[in-house]
């Protein structure tokens, strides 16, 4: 039994081993199986930013809300996918009681750490707009400035263009292509049948003259028209390059947002800061491990050397399942999971205690291992309780950041649970078969009291 | 179970019964300590005030560093005013680095700021963290922090209350025995003085160090209410499982066995809380510092928490039995 917990126990920490590339100098030669599973790093390790929106939904009815929201969450992953980040997380966060009234949109980028050029890609909503010549008629201003320069107003575009009623609505979709003699970049539209009416009576009308197509309200392609386009095609042939042709395509097939968004808080976390945050985080639970295991091996001899072994197992056990799940991990997550080691010794402090008690009350080894557990047991079931309370309501109460604390220390308790009392209790069962001594007893005593007579 | 210990002889060493009855006998001195440092902690708390970080009340912490030499705090706080941004804060960081607190900054302003600190210069600094927060989403989260403390809270003594439902169970005729509810407003007591010291030693290092109010202070003070009660339960246990055996004799009085009580956990209380004091003093040594503060805030809660309920909770229980009697004498 103790063999093949040890053989498993190994098995789980060569897993951890092999599945973590910062440990693994070989990882890039590992089966795809290990590669799947690195930790996962929230933004304020890996460096990234989060966004909070706000979701103005006055506009929207009741019942509504949800379906527009979740519209909406759809439409930013479109956006945000095609700009390439890794693994971003786009939620919803409904308003109620204890959230606040207001809808909320959140978005993790991680590896983002421009704010501007993340909520320029998020937050705009791609408005194309199709203009006609204004008539000859209406008169144009024209500036002389003091010192003599003549302002045509040819910057005024708004005042060559009249709008018309085609905008992006009537969209139907986007595509790049290429042109066959210059090979530059263009972006084709193919509009729906409003679209393709409205269109046809643009070009119609217009023929021999310019039209101007805005994005953004900004002119970025102005051809004339040769003849009337019945079919809803239409080409946008700017100086484009293929990014942007591609970035335009995407953002337009994207369409608009069905709810409009303000921003409400924003973070970014630098690249070096989140790096910093990790190995201060890792160089953390190892010095807290090791000065554990340092007090447990000189306090309780034996038995804290099983209860050592143990606390190997307990955080193998935790490591494997926060690559698993997986746990997004973050400066607080780290935290709650080296508080949990604490836990995890607690549970066997408490048992080499009640041990203690029974071998000086005159018990053989192997009674006082088993009545040692079975005293100590309402002790720790009553103290996790307490642990569990406050990591459950946590959990549902917090912020991204409380509830990757909340996770970390209620997955530590509960796995301390099994490791602490299972695992300690097979191993030192499994010993308990040697013969008493001296020697044993004083291996099985701790720290200040002093070995007594049976 | 107390089959088991109506057959026990406890052979104690002589040193250790001195220190609990020492504990039980000046009792008074000892709650008189704790009650100087509640009384000191919510001083300082009225005097200093907490210091509200942007969590709760909105605003934005912009954290750049300057790559070959960062301008003067005077030349900087002079051009940061043509920005008017209302009232700003600017703390050097490291070498090269400050750290900029304003109100929440929208996406332009941002930008200008960032043009103001770099004083037009491209490539003068890397901002290494930007956050702002929205006044509504501050408001959104004391309110989320206030419901997680109350309900914590409320299920704690819940818990209490289960816990020791059993404990007032006399097995003397004719003695009156601690009645459970009495435990469980010692353990809430105690708990009160477990959280009010590490928020009075917070006060005072974000009066001097300035250390701010944040998300993980409330974590904080939720997870110090779990330790807290933790420690005085598994005390408490103990006194409960030694009066259903001890008093059968009737001879022992309510002290002794509360100090009996007390003799055989507090080697467990010390070694638990040495041990989550090791690792949460090597997270505030070399973990990383968002979570510095927090893990200090733990140590002390942990500190506290095992020294009241070794040196308070277990005292209150017993200065409670003795009002009880000598209410029941006159």
């Amino acid at each position: 039994m103790t063999l093949l917990i040890l053989v498993l126990a190994g098995g789980i920490a060569l897993f951890v081993f092999k599945s973590e590339p910062r440990l693994n100098k070989n990882f890039e030669n590992q089966s795809s199986f290990f590669r799947k599973f690195p930790f996962r790093l929230g933004l304020d390790l890996s460096g990234g930013t989060h966004l909070v929106y706000k979701a103005d939904v006055s506009a929207v009815q009741e019942g509504e809300i949800g379906n527009s929201m979740d519209a909406l969450r759809d439409v930013i992953e479109r956006r945000v996918n095609l700009f390439g980040v890794s693994e971003p997380v786009v939620q919803v966060q409904r308003g109620g009681f204890v959230s606040g009234e207001e809808e909320k949109l959140i978005v993790d980028l991680p590896g983002v750490t421009d704010i501007k050029q993340a909520i320029e890609m998020i937050g705009q909503t791609p408005l194309l707009e199709f203009k006609v010549e204004t008539p000859e008629d209406v008169s144009r201003t024209v500036k002389v400035d003091k010192d003599g320069k003549i302002d045509l107003g040819s910057l005024n575009l708004s005042q060559q263009f009249t709008d018309t009623e085609l905008t992006g609505r009537y969209l139907e979709r986007a595509t790049l292509e290429f042109d066959q003699n210059t090979r530059e970049p263009i972006v084709s539209l193919q509009f729906n049948d409003v679209g393709t009416k409205l269109f046809a009576k643009i070009t119609k009308n217009n023929i021999g003259k310019m039209v101007a197509i805005y994005l953004d309200g900004a002119p970025i392609s102005t051809p004339v028209v040769r003849e009337e386009i019945p079919n809803g095609q239409a080409v946008i042939s700017g100086s484009f390059t293929p990014t942007e042709a591609k970035q335009l395509v995407g953002r337009l097939n994207s369409g608009a947002l069905p709810v409009p968004i303000s921003i409400l808080s924003t973070t970014t976390i630098g690249a070096i800061l989140g790096d910093n945050a990790v190995n201060a985080g890792v160089k953390a639970a190892v010095m807290g491990f090791l000065l554990v295991v340092l007090f447990l091996i000189l306090w309780y001899r034996l038995p804290g050397l099983v209860a050592a072994i143990s606390l190997c197992i307990f955080i193998s056990i935790i490591l494997t399942l926060f690559k698993l799940l997986p746990v997004t991990l973050t400066a607080a997550g780290i935290a709650g999971f080296i508080i949990s080691i604490g836990i995890a010794v607690d549970a066997n402090v408490l048992i080499f205690e009640r041990m203690k008690e029974e071998l000086r009350s005159g018990h053989t080894i192997t009674d006082a291992v088993k009545l040692g557990f079975s005293h100590a047991w309402f002790s720790i079931r009553d103290s996790n309780i307490s642990y569990l309370i406050t990591a459950v309501i946590l959990f549902w109460f917090g912020t991204s950041l409380i509830k990757g604390f909340a996770l970390t220390l209620g997955m530590g308790v509960i796995v301390s649970m099994f490791s602490a009392i299972m695992v300690t209790r097979i191993f030192l069962s499994t010993l308990g078969f040697i013969e008493e001594g001296k020697v044993v007893r004083f291996l099985f005593n701790s720290g200040i009291t002093r070995t007594q007579k049976p | 179970m107390s089959d088991f210990y109506s057959i026990l002889v406890l052979p104690e060493p002589k040193s250790h019964n001195l220190i609990h009855m020492f504990i039980i006998k000046y009792k008074k001195i000892f709650i008189g300590i704790s009650a100087t440092l509640v009384v000191l902690s919510l001083l300082s708390l009225f005097i200093f005030g907490l210091n509200v970080g942007i969590d709760f009340k909105g605003g934005a912490l912009t954290e750049v560093v300057y790559n070959e030499e960062r301008p003067t705090q005077d030349a900087l706080n002079e051009s940061l005013k043509i920005l008017n941004f209302g009232s700003i804060l600017l703390q050097p960081t490291g070498d090269l680095g400050y750290i900029v607190k304003t109100r929440d900054l929208n996406d332009s302003e941002h930008t200008l700021l960032l043009k103001t600190l770099s004083q037009n210069k491209s490539d003068a600094l890397a901002e290494t963290s930007f956050n702002s927060i929205g006044p509504s989403v501050g408001r959104e989260l004391t309110r989320k922090a206030i419901i997680a403390v109350v309900l914590v809270s409320l299920a704690i003594i819940c818990f209490i209350a289960f816990a020791f439902r059993k404990v007032s169970i006399s097995h003397i005729p004719g003695r009156k025995s601690v009645p459970s509810w009495k435990y469980g407003i010692i353990a809430i007591v105690t708990l009160l003085h477990d959280v009010i010291l590490p928020v009075g030693l917070f006060v005072v290092l974000s009066h001097f160090y300035g250390a701010e109010m944040d998300t993980l202070f409330v974590v904080a003070i939720l997870t110090i209410l779990g330790l807290s009660v933790s420690d005085t339960i598994v005390i408490f246990d103990r006194i409960r499982e030694n009066l259903k055996n001890e008093e059968k004799a009737a001879r022992t009085s309510f002290s002794e066995i509360v100090g009996k009580s007390l003799e055989q956990s507090y080697v467990r209380s010390l070694c638990t809380s040495l041990t989550l004091i090791l690792v949460l003093l090597s997270l505030f040594f070399f973990g990383p510092v968002t979570t510095r503060y927090f893990a200090l805030m733990l140590t002390a809660g942990m500190f506290f928490g095992t020294y009241s309920s070794i040196f308070l909770a277990s005292p209150l229980l017993v200065l409670v039995e003795e009002w009880q009697k000598t209410k029941n004498h006159k």
